[in-house]
This record gives structure tokens, C-alpha cells and sequence, in this order.
């Protein structure tokens, strides 16, 4: 206590290496959510660093189609505003694709046969034309404008709605949340027997557990796909369901599981567990009143890793859900997404976005687990 | 009715190492009976294998007359108080004292007068609700009794309840558990300490262990004045008793032993003519021996090598010509001694002990 009042290097390296992980962390965050809630035209045109201050645009519109011509004495016009409505402030224009800041604003434009068009800096444009204007589309009109930042949730209504992305998360949670809760029941019960109860073959058992933790996910992929579609044949169970992905999730996280809650369960204090037991506490009721208690910061950081890597999952998702739209998880949605929408960055954003708040929410939850000491003042 | 009744009871590790041989031990109800003896004799393994958590080898363990080798800690009706605490951290000081009623689906009104209770009698009321990271290390230990208490065990198991506390709350905490022994006559004690004072104060009985074997039972008094061994001898008592090896001179009522060739000392001490010339071992104990001015006063002469003044007594360690020790003599007060000086060291005759040369009492 007394040393760290004073500023050491190492203190000091230790402060900057923080900071520069916070920065290195917060930053493609902050880039992302910023991206999502931009307007879509903005975003396409600057970064989201330049997301408070104005941006230029270059835009093109159409005028109102001839059948709103006005006759005003010898002239036919046509007015309107070419921001409709929105704030902004138009520099310069144009009206032709050749030119398109061919005058500034104020300015009046000669166009062919004696038509002029005349564009304010607050977007209203007056096109007049000694004859009627005929045919049934508008003049085109080219304008750079200043355009003020705009934020928006349209994006996340867009995706959520059009582009399905609320049904994959809620396919996501239909699957992680089982997949993180099963293995997590399992592996403490497994992981109590295995450090405090007697029984023989209980080291060849351990052995397995840590053996299993380093067989390879994807050999063992297809083997078990197999399988499970002939068991499930048997029970009448179709090869693509819930069931089957939190089977395999569960499977997958069982060893580490096991092995984590094993090592924490095996520190508890002994004698905190045999005093049970001369109190008349049966196993299960140690488990229950005792362990799982006191191992809450165990469970709830392997709670976090399960999580985070079923969330982020698309291999076991893919091999044991499919592609099909009702069971698609947010990942497999991002993934069509980058195909079918690559150049809509404030689709994949927005998306990107739906994807991280939940281990965002998961983490910061539960983060507090993970630094504190529950055992303070159950022994010496 | 809570006798506890250990025949032949022998445990072995795993690893095939006899950590306690062939224990045999009569404890009645509401005894308090010690175990003491150097680090690593099997106290705890004894005071384990007593409470059920650990399987006895060979051998019965009765308690009230019915053996229970094979019954769970739970149905023995013991309770036991650990060295370090084994509170639950999670839970209240009243629910941690709860916890055993609770499981055994006690009524929640009894649960709460006898929580009270107990918690009344120690002093615990007013920390019920706080969680035990809140409590100083010997309110923390008075939880652990408590939580014994209101399980009414026909025996209570201590394992060195008192080595984590400083030496003040020590001793308060001593006389705690002597007075929750008077109040509760008819239970029976047993408690671990490798520290003889706790064993001397609170003891109605010591067993006093040695590599896995009970060296010799009996009250504090009597292991203090008739030690059955050398070994004995040593354990008890600080410091610890000047052991001599002499050679038996005269058998008979009274015996004669030569300490030295100039030094020779007789004990009133019964030997048979069949110990003649046999080497044996001759004690005395420190605070015995006492200072006297002349040689012919004396048995014991020598220079002093090293003074301990520590106020109220002053040891002096004598180089006694001809012994391989030093003798440890403990005087009351300070002395006038200097280091170097000539000393005749004396004794009462009814003090001395003799030892054969397999260290056992001849006193028997
Ligand atoms: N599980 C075990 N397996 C093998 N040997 C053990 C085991 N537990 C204890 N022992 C051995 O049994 C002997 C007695 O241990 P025990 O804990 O009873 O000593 P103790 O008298 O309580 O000592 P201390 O005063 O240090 O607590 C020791 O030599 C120890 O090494
Ligand atoms: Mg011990």
C-alpha cells in the first residue's frame, strides 16, 4: 500500500499499458456504434471520425415533375426545395451530370432555350422557362451541399425488421442461453464429485477431462453430426434442431468447464467441507448450499467464456441449425449480409452492432465475479 | 451417557505408513480430555478418525457403548470446533450456527432459541447478522463453538481451536472454553493442542502422544510429577526436565546412582539387585534444583556457562564436569550469579526421577 503511493516505473508502465488496451478496445467500438446511428448517405461519404461537423455532399435530385408548373405571367415555374425540408446549406450547383458545380449559389443558371434555374443556399430553386415545360419527369438538378451531422435509428429499424436481423437474435439467444446454462450445471456437479468425493477411478477420470481438452472441435465435427442424426433418427428427432446445437455446444464446453470449476472447486477449504459434513450436510446439500455458493466467481467467468464463444459461433451453428432463415443465428445473418448487402455500411454496422451488445451486456454483468473474493473471513 | 471407547485402533494411509498403532482409550462422559505431543504425532488424525472423517484402519471406536466405525459424522453425536475457523463465508453469523438445525429440519422456532441461546452464552448477539469477514479473529472462533453448541453433541472435538488467536485473546478464550466445559458438565471434551499449558489448564485428563503411540494418560498433575518415560518427562514441563545417564551403584529401597566418577546421588526410588550396575537415566526438573553455598550441601557442582534472567526466575545453564548437557537450573527471582562462578545445585530427595535403560519410570 505504502509502495504504490509512490510512482514507479513499473506503476507508470503499468498505467500506460492499461490505457493503451482501453483505447485499443474502445475505439473500433466507438467507430462501429457511431457508423450505425449516422445517416446512410453521410456514412457513405466520410468516416465516422468526421461525424460531428458538416459534410459535403454531392448530391442530384430531380425538380418537381412539369405538372406542378405555375404560370406567372409570360413564364412557366416550377419551385421547390431541393432538401425538403431537412437542414443544410447548398453551396454550389448545377445541371449537368458534366458540371455539376457549375454556378454558386444565388447565382442564375442560362439553360438552353432561354430556361433559367436559380438555386438558394437554404435549397429552394426556382426553374422558370419562357415555354411550358413538357414531358413527365423533372429537371435534374446537381448541388453540393453542407450537410449537418445527422444521427439516426433508422439503420437498426431497417435491419431489425427488413433485413431479419431480429429473428437471428433472437435465434442467438434461443441458442446460446441453454448452451451456456447446461454445461454450466453439469460441470459443477462433475467438477464437486471430482474434487471432494471418494470413489475409484476418480484420477483416470480427471486425466480424461483434461485429455478431452485438446481434441480438435472440427475433427470431431462430422463424427458427431453422424450420430446424432442415428440417435435422433431413433427418437423421431429431426437432424436440425435446438436440441441438437446445445448438445453440441454443451459437449464442446463440457472439458474446459469440468477442468475450470474442478481446479476452483479443489481450493475451497476442506475443512469448510467437512465441517458440513459433521453438520449433517449430504453431498448434495453441500453442493447446493455450500459450493455453489461460494464458487459464483468460478461459474460466472466460465459463464462469460461459454457465452462469448457460443454467441460468436457460425461453424457449429452452421454444421448443426443450417442456413434456412427461421434458424439462421446472428452470425450466420451477418455472414449473408456481407454477401448480399457488402456496400451498405450502415446495414452491416447496425448489424455488427445488434451482434456485441449482448456479450457487452453479459460481460459487464457479470464482470465483478471475476475480481472479487468471496472466501474473505471463512478461514484464517 | 457419552463414553467414548477407542480398542486396538490403528489408521493407515494409502501409502502404508502406520500413522497411529494400536490406541487404546477409555474417555468417560463429561471428561475433558487432551491430547497433546510433538507435531506430527496424530493428534488430529485421532480426533478425525473420533468425528467420522476419517476411516479407521483397524480397531473399534464405541461412543455410548455402541461402535460406530462405519457410522457418518453426522449420527455420531459429536460437533467439531476446527483450528481455522471452517466458518461458511457466505452466510450469517446466525445462519452459519443455524446451518446444522436447518439441515436437520429442525422447527424454525427452535432453530431460533437455541441459535439465541448459544449466541446469549458467548457473548455472539450482537454480530448475528454480519458475515463472518466481519468479526475479529476471536469472535470468529466463538461462532465455530457456538456452532457446535446448539447441535447438543453428546461429544465436542476441538483441533487446536486456539493456535490461530494472539496470546492475550489466548488465554481469554481459554478460560471460555473452561467455563462452557463447567456449564456443560455431562458432555464430554476432547481437544488437541500441541501447547501444554492449554493442556495443563484445562485437562481433567492428558493423553500424550508420540510418533502414532500414546505415551502415558493420566491428569495434568500426574504426568507432571510421575512421568512414565523420559519421553514423558521432557513433553511436560517448561523447561524441559535435565535428563542424566548415571549407572545404578546400590539397589534396594533406596537406590544409589553414580552420575559421575567424583558424583554420586541417592534416590528414594525402589530398584531390584537385578539392576546393579546397570546404566539408567536420573531427572530432575529445573524449578528443583535449587542454589546452595557449600559442596557437601549439594550433589550437583558446576560452572555456570550462560544466565537467563527473565524476572520472575533466572535459569542457569551448569556445565556439570562429566555430563555431556547442560543441567538447567530455575530459581526464583533474580540471583547475584556470575557468569563463570562455581555452583552446588540441591534437591528434594521425593523430586528426583529414575529412568532404566530403556528410558521407562522405575517409579511404577
Ligand atoms: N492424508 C494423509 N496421507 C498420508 N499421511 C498423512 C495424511 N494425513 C496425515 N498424514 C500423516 O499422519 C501423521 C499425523 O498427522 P496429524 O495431522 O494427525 O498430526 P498432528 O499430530 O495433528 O500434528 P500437528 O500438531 O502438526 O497438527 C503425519 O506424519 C502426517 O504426515
Ligand atoms: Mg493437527
Amino acid at each position: 500500500m505504502v509502495a504504490s503511493s509512490k510512482r514507479t516505473p513499473l506503476t507508470f508502465l503499468v498505467h500506460a499499458t492499461v490505457l493503451f488496451l482501453v483505447v485499443l478496445w474502445t475505439i473500433p467500438t466507438a467507430g462501429l456504434f457511431i457508423s450505425s446511428i449516422r445517416d446512410k448517405d453521410q456514412l457513405s461519404v466520410s468516416g465516422w471520425w468526421t461525424a460531428l461537423s458538416t459534410s459535403e455532399q454531392r448530391l442530384v435530385t430531380r425538380a418537381y415533375e412539369p405538372k406542378s408548373q405555375v404560370q406567372q405571367g409570360d413564364r412557366f415555374v416550377i419551385r421547390g426545395n431541393l432538401l425538403e425540408g431537412g437542414s443544410g446549406e447548398i453551396a454550389r450547383f448545377g445541371f449537368s451530370s458534366l458540371k455539376p458545380e457549375a454556378y454558386a449559389v444565388g447565382d442564375v443558371a442560362e439553360m438552353k432555350k432561354g430556361r433559367t434555374l436559380q438555386v438558394n443556399a437554404n435549397g429552394d430553386y426556382v426553374l422558370s422557362s419562357p415555354t411550358e415545360w413538357k414531358g413527365s419527369r423533372g429537371q435534374r438538378i446537381f448541388y453540393t451541399a453542407e450537410v449537418p451531422p445527422r444521427f439516426t435509428l433508422d439503420n437498426y429499424r431497417e435491419v431489425l425488421s427488413a433485413e431479419g436481423l431480429g429473428q437471428s437474435f433472437i435465434n442467438s439467444l434461443t441458442v446460446t442461453i441453454p448452451a451456456t446454462i447446461i454445461p454450466i450445471l453439469v460441470a459443477a456437479f462433475a467438477a464437486y464429485a471430482l474434487a471432494w468425493m471418494r470413489f475409484p477411478g476418480r484420477a483416470l477420470l480427471i486425466a480424461g477431462v483434461v485429455g478431452l481438452l485438446v481434441v480438435p472441435l472440427q475433427m470431431s465435427l462430422i463424427p458427431l453430426l453422424k450420430s446424432y442424426n442415428l440417435i435422433g433418427e431413433f427418437f423421431g428427432v429431426g437432424s436440425k434442431t435446438y436440441v441438437g446445437i446445445w448438445l453440441a455446444h454443451t459437449g464442446f464446453g463440457l472439458p474446459l468447464a469440468i477442468y475450470l470449476l474442478r481446479n476452483y472447486i479443489s481450493g475451497l477449504p476442506g475443512e469448510i467441507i467437512e465441517s458440513a459434513r459433521v453438520d449433517g450436510a449430504s453431498d448434495f446439500d453441500i453442493f447446493r448450499k455450500i459450493i455453489l455458493p461460494l464458487s459464483f466467481p468460478a461459474l460466472a467467468s466460465f459463464a462469460i467464456f461459454q457465452f462469448l464463444w457460443v454467441w460468436n459461433d457460425l461453424l457449429i451453428a452452421m454444421v448443426f441449425l443450417g442456413n434456412n432463415q427461421e434458424h439462421l443465428v446472428l452470425t450466420g445473418q451477418l455472414r449473408e449480409l456481407l454477401g448480399s448487402r457488402g456496400g451498405n455500411w450502415e446495414i452491416l454496422t447496425a448489424s455488427a452492432f445488434i451482434t456485441i451488445i449482448i456479450p457487452l451486456l453479459v460481460f459487464f454483468s457479470l464482470q465483478r465475479y471475476l475480481v472479487r473474493g468471496l472466501l474473505a473471513g471463512s478461514v484464517k | 451417557m457419552a463414553d467414548v471407547k477407542l480398542t486396538h485402533v490403528k489408521k493407515i494411509y494409502s501409502n502404508k505408513v502406520e500413522v497411529l498403532k494400536d490406541i487404546n482409550l477409555d474417555i468417560k462422559q463429561g471428561e475433558f480430555i487432551v491430547f497433546v505431543g510433538p507435531s506430527g504425532c496424530g493428534k488430529s488424525t485421532l480426533l478425525r478418525m473420533i468425528s467420522g472423517l476419517e476411516d479407521i484402519s483397524a480397531g473399534t471406536l464405541e461412543i455410548d457403548g455402541q461402535v460406530v466405525n462405519d457410522i457418518p459424522p453426522a449420527l455420531r453425536g459429536i460437533a467439531m470446533v476446527f483450528q481455522s475457523y471452517a466458518l461458511y463465508p457466505h452466510m450469517t453469523v446466525y445462519d452459519n450456527m443455524a446451518f446444522s438445525l436447518q439441515i436437520a429440519k429442525v422447527s424454525k422456532d427452535d432453530v431460533d432459541q437455541q441459535v439465541r441461546k448459544a449466541a446469549e452464552m458467548l457473548q455472539l448477539t450482537p454480530y448475528l447478522d454480519r458475515l463472518p469477514k466481519a468479526l475479529s479473529g476471536g469472535q470468529r472462533q466463538r461462532v465455530a463453538i457456538g456452532r457446535a453448541i446448539v447441535r447438543r453433541p453428546k461429544v465436542f472435538l476441538f483441533d487446536e481451536p486456539l493456535s490461530n488467536l494472539d496470546a492475550a485473546l489466548r488465554v481469554a478464550t481459554r478460560m471460555e472454553i473452561a467455563n462452557l466445559k463447567e456449564s456443560m458438565p455431562d458432555s464430554t471434551m476432547i481437544y488437541v493442542t500441541h501447547d501444554q499449558v492449554e493442556a495443563m489448564t484445562l485437562a481433567d485428563r492428558i493423553v500424550l502422544l508420540s510418533a502414532g503411540n500414546i505415551e502415558q494418560v493420566g491428569s495434568p498433575l500426574e504426568l507432571y510429577e510421575h512421568p512414565a518415560n523420559v519421553f514423558v518427562a521432557k513433553f511436560i514441563g517448561s523447561p524441559a526436565m535435565n535428563i542424566l545417564p548415571c549407572r545404578i551403584e546400590k539397589t534396594g529401597e533406596q537406590t544409589e546412582v553414580s552420575l559421575s566418577a567424583k558424583m554420586s546421588v541417592t534416590a528414594p526410588i525402589t530398584t531390584q539387585a537385578s539392576e546393579q550396575s546397570k546404566a539408567a537415566f536420573f531427572g530432575i526438573r529445573p524449578e528443583d534444583l535449587s542454589v546452595v553455598a557449600s559442596e557437601e550441601e549439594g550433589f550437583l557442582s558446576g560452572t555456570v556457562s550462560f544466565i537467563e534472567s527473565l524476572g520472575e526466575a533466572t535459569l542457569l545453564y551448569v556445565q556439570v564436569p562429566g555430563c555431556e548437557d547442560m543441567v538447567i537450573a530455575k530459581e526464583s527471582g533474580t540471583l547475584s550469579i556470575q557468569r563463570g562462578e562455581q555452583v552446588h545445585l540441591s534437591t528434594a530427595p521425593e523430586k528426583m526421577h529414575l529412568f532404566d535403560d530403556n528410558e521407562l519410570s522405575y517409579r511404577r
